[in-house]
């Protein structure tokens, strides 16, 4: 891209007025409307829960469990998937980091352990999931209805949390393949590592709605 | 990029951060100190604290990790913008739409 093009007009084409490249700037507008999809979720849920808040269940009253520890532990495992997520988005930022280094091993290290506390994460919700609907004194949490109080409550929890859950899950496959790239030295030849830069931003934006989703389905 | 010549110190330390803000979120969870339980502009007095604690999670891995911040201006604000002039505006309609369906029911 020649300097004078982007100095004397920069948005006749041909130049990058952004300054970021075409694949970065469609990442990131995906990642708003995702924001927006995201956004809705949580803002139907408040509307259900402001409807019904003489009825709605307190969620440190629904999950309490930790793995192997008996007793009530309100919020113990959630901060542990949190934290474990939290931990994720930074090793993604160090292989980002060391792609922008060109240091291949190291790369391919960080961007390992990011897809391992990923499949952790997800396992985390899947054992989040199984107590959920076992239930209370044997009676399980469905679609229609829930031991914990109105019906609505499971159904926004399986969505919203399905809904990150999968796009963790996504996350982890796109990582893998990325991973797979990265070892047969794709963007080695390339010259650059700008694909690990924008599974990046997709891994960072699922740990940034999770951190809302922890605020406001077990928190407020 | 500035960051290529910066290490990985800032990482860390954006790490530490997003730690410690999550410890004290699930700490005031835990133990719900009574000072804090008053209400206020509809909600608990809690609930603004965490709120608050969330929004500046959300901006330091939008800013840092997601190095938004770094990056040209006219990028940062068209990723922004919509985000925060959309998603205030649908809060407030859903959520007193929700209030006033409950006065109603």
């Amino acid at each position: 891209m020649s300097e004078t093009i982007e100095n004397t007009n920069a948005w006749g084409g041909g130049g990058r007025p952004y300054n970021a490249s075409y694949g970065k700037l469609m990442m990131w507008f995906f990642l708003i409307t995702d924001a927006l999809t995201f956004s809705g979720f949580l803002a139907a849920y408040g509307f259900s829960r402001f409807k019904f808040q003489d009825v709605w269940p307190v969620a440190e009253d629904v999950f309490t469990h930790f793995p192997f520890m008996h007793g009530d532990h309100p919020l113990l495992f959630v901060a542990l998937m949190t934290f474990i997520l939290i931990m994720s988005s930074v090793t993604m930022v160090l292989a980002v980091n060391y792609g922008h280094k060109m240091e291949k091993e190291k790369v391919i290290l960080w961007l390992s352990l990011t897809i391992v506390g990923g499949a952790i994460f997800l396992g985390s919700q899947a054992w989040e999931w199984s107590h959920f609907i076992h239930g209370l004194d044997g009676v399980h949490a469905t679609l229609v209805s829930n031991p914990y109080g109105h019906p609505l409550f499971a159904d926004y929890f399986f969505f919203i949390t399905g809904f990150h859950g999968f796009h963790v899950f996504s996350g982890v496959i796109i990582l893998i393949v990325i991973l797979i790239n990265v070892i047969k030295g794709t963007y080695e030849k390339r010259g650059h590592y700008e694909m690990v830069e924008k599974v990046g931003l997709y891994w960072h934006f699922v740990d940034l709605v999770w951190v809302f989703v922890f605020t406001f389905f077990y928190l407020v | 990029m500035a960051n290529e010549t910066k290490g990985n110190w800032w990482i860390w330390k954006v790490f530490w951060i997003l730690l410690a803000i999550t410890t004290v979120e699930v700490v005031l969870g835990m133990i719900k100190p009574e000072f804090l339980m008053g209400q206020f502009l509809g909600t608990k007095l809690i609930n603004h604290v965490f709120i608050i604690l969330t929004l500046v999670k959300a901006a330091y891995i939008v800013l840092q990790f997601m190095h938004l911040g770094h990056e040209k201006k006219s990028l940062k604000w068209t990723i922004l913008l919509p985000a925060l002039i959309l998603i205030p505006y649908l809060l407030f309609i859903v959520l007193t739409e929700g209030g006033y369906s409950y006065m109603m029911m």
